[in-house]
């Protein structure tokens, strides 16, 4: 029998329609996988096996009744940042302790309303701060991928870096991430995954631990584009208990991967050729360039021009929303309480011992940016600057009706090559920030490897609400780039 | 504009953040790489620019119904509680 983990999320759900096996198998199977692989990749923080063969055995009954949903029976991971009842959440921070959460987030509610069985919770940068995910409470994740023979540990990206790691060594068919500044689509790119941000809105932040609300999304990390549209069908949708998310009714996301994208007009701006970039990435860039000219679409020049100041402003907006959302953790109502002599010690001793290092400079400049006398020169500005940058989008998007970009500036690197200088760790988000400063929906999917046998990634940003054309690309690329290469498991 | 260890420990109470003595002049350090990479947003023409303080385009906010949705059950609501104590959080003495 072939080995149920290395099926995609449509192959496995058509084995089911078809009782090849049954949720409980490829749920067993998918068990015996992390057990074998978890303790050398760390993805997982949580595991749930009984719940996860108990809700399988519920979802092959539903099936028997002729009741099967979307995802009927598809064994997911889910990170953890996303609430689960009576699942720990803690966003990869010691300040939530134990944190248990009695309520289910929207969007994991709504994959296992469509019959999706969870295995565990999937480890991250803490409060989803990172681009490398070694900020987690909890270590590491190391990737699946090696540089050639080397045994060196490689990021699998942050700060889905859990999520890309598992879709990628075969630990679940699909997994829930989020992208605040690029948390979806530099994991997917670095470990050969395909990963959507959606347009600001789809999917609802209930239930979601906040990092910074104005750019936070959901969205998922897949085996395939086709993958990613159909979980991303699932995730979406209007949701009244957020007052962001969006009304509008969603397309058939699926169907839009089938889409030719002959007469389409693909913009490429030259303002993401930055300085340093490697060779291979911008090879690549022409390969993709090439790939969608021969289905037929016509390359268009367009302008970003302000392009290079979108991770600073990032760096300003972020960390001010930040700041002000984590100021819920003192320790009274939920996690680790840390005492002091009095009630303003007991705050400081809390967050100082539940924070980690990255989350507390970023908590420090968000304070600092928004405190009296600094709030124009900074905050205020950020936010104009952020005008700018959408309003590149909105004027390349008169001529074009999708962008292609590389996804990130390099191929993985070493865990600990880029921890000791946080701008150089900012800059891995170059070509991903920006989507979220404008709202904009962004494919992340892999198109080759570089020397040392690394995926690398192309970008497909799309119009706000236009996740149709971004699938309809995403999905021409991948036909036309082929990518078969997979890590091998070298923990067996 | 340079953060000085004064700032530093100003910013660090401002965010309830304890930070032993000894941080503080590496975070100052820290927080001036970040920022001096941060100050070339100067070099950006906002002027007349309208700031952009929400993703979502020509939505206001939604109005709901001043009802409750939720509630009536303070079992849950103290399910994490650090401390609680017939139904209510226990929490350090605030007024003296």
């Amino acid at each position: 029998m072939t080995d149920l983990t290395t099926l995609t999320l449509a192959q496995a759900l058509d084995g089911m329609e078809k009782k090849q096996f049954s949720s409980l198998e490829i749920t067993n199977a998918f068990i015996d996988a992390i057990d074998k692989a978890n303790p050398h990749l760390n993805a997982y923080v949580v595991t749930t096996p009984d719940l996860a063969r108990e809700r399988a055995k519920a979802s092959d009954a539903r099936r028997a009744q002729g009741k099967a949903g979307a995802l009927e029976g598809a064994p997911l991971g889910i990170k953890d940042l996303f609430c689960t009842e009576g699942v720990r959440t803690t966003a990869c921070s010691g300040v939530l302790g134990e944190f248990t959460p009695t309520y289910e987030s929207t969007v994991s509610g709504n994959l296992f309303g469509d019959g999706a069985v969870m295995l565990g919770k999937l480890n991250m940068d803490e409060f989803a701060m990172g681009s490398s995910n070694e900020t987690s409470h909890f270590g590491s994740v190391v990737s699946p991928w090696r540089r050639g023979n080397e045994d060196t540990k490689l990021t699998p990206g942050g700060s889905s870096g859990g999520s890309a790691s598992a879709v990628s060594a075969d630990l679940c068919l699909g997994a829930t991430a989020t992208d605040t500044g690029g948390s979806i689509r530099q994991p997917a790119a670095f470990t050969g995954t395909v990963g959507i941000k959606p347009t600001y809105g789809r999917c609802s932040r209930w239930g979601i631990v906040a990092f910074a609300s104005s750019l936070d999304q959901a969205g998922p990390i897949a085996k395939t584009v086709e993958d990613s549209a159909m979980l991303l069908q699932s995730m979406a949708g209007h949701d009244p208990k957020d007052s962001t998310s969006l009304p509008n009714a969603l397309p058939d996301f699926r169907a839009a991967t089938k889409r030719s994208i002959k007469g389409m007009k693909i913009g490429v701006p030259e303002e993401y050729r930055v300085d340093g970039m490697p060779p291979e990435i911008e090879a690549l860039w022409q390969q993709g360039i090439e790939w969608v000219k021969a289905a037929g679409a016509t390359i268009v020049p367009i302008s970003l021009k302000h392009t290079k100041y979108a991770l600073p402003a990032y760096y300003i907006v972020a960390p001010a929303e930040a700041s002000s959302n984590l100021a819920r953790y003192d320790g009274m109502r939920y996690g680790a309480r840390v005492a002091g002599k009095d009630l303003n010690s007991t705050y400081e001793n809390t967050r100082a011992s539940g924070f980690g290092k990255e989350v507390q400079r970023r908590i420090l400049i968000g304070t600092y940016v928004l405190s009296a006398g600094y709030y124009d020169a900074y905050y205020l500005r950020a936010q104009k600057v952020r005008q700018r940058i959408a309003q590149d989008f909105r004027d390349a998007f008169e001529t074009a009706d999708a962008i292609l970009t590389p996804a990130t500036p390099s191929a993985a690197f070493g865990l600990g090559e880029k921890s000791g200088d946080p701008v150089a760790m900012y800059l891995n988000d170059i070509f991903t920030v920006t989507a979220n400063l404008a709202g904009l929906p962004a494919l992340a999917l892999p198109a080759a490897t570089d020397a040392n046998g690394l995926p690398l990634g192309l970008q497909v940003i799309g119009k706000a609400l236009d996740e149709e054309s971004v699938f309809a690309v995403g999905a021409g690329l991948e036909r036309a780039a082929n990518f078969r290469a997979k890590a091998a498991k070298w923990w067996l | 504009m340079s953060i000085d260890e004064k700032t530093v420990r100003k910013v660090a109470k401002l965010a309830r953040l304890a930070l032993p003595e000894d941080r503080v002049k590496p975070m100052a350090d820290e927080l001036n790489g970040i920022m001096a990479w941060i100050e070339q947003l100067n070099e950006v023409d906002i002027e007349g620019v309208e700031p952009m303080t929400s993703a979502v385009e020509g939505l206001s906010l939604p109005m709901r119904e001043d009802v409750v949705t939720a509630g009536d059950d303070p079992q849950k609501v103290l399910k994490n509680a650090p401390k609680s104590e017939d139904g209510f959080f226990v929490v350090p003495k605030v007024v003296e």
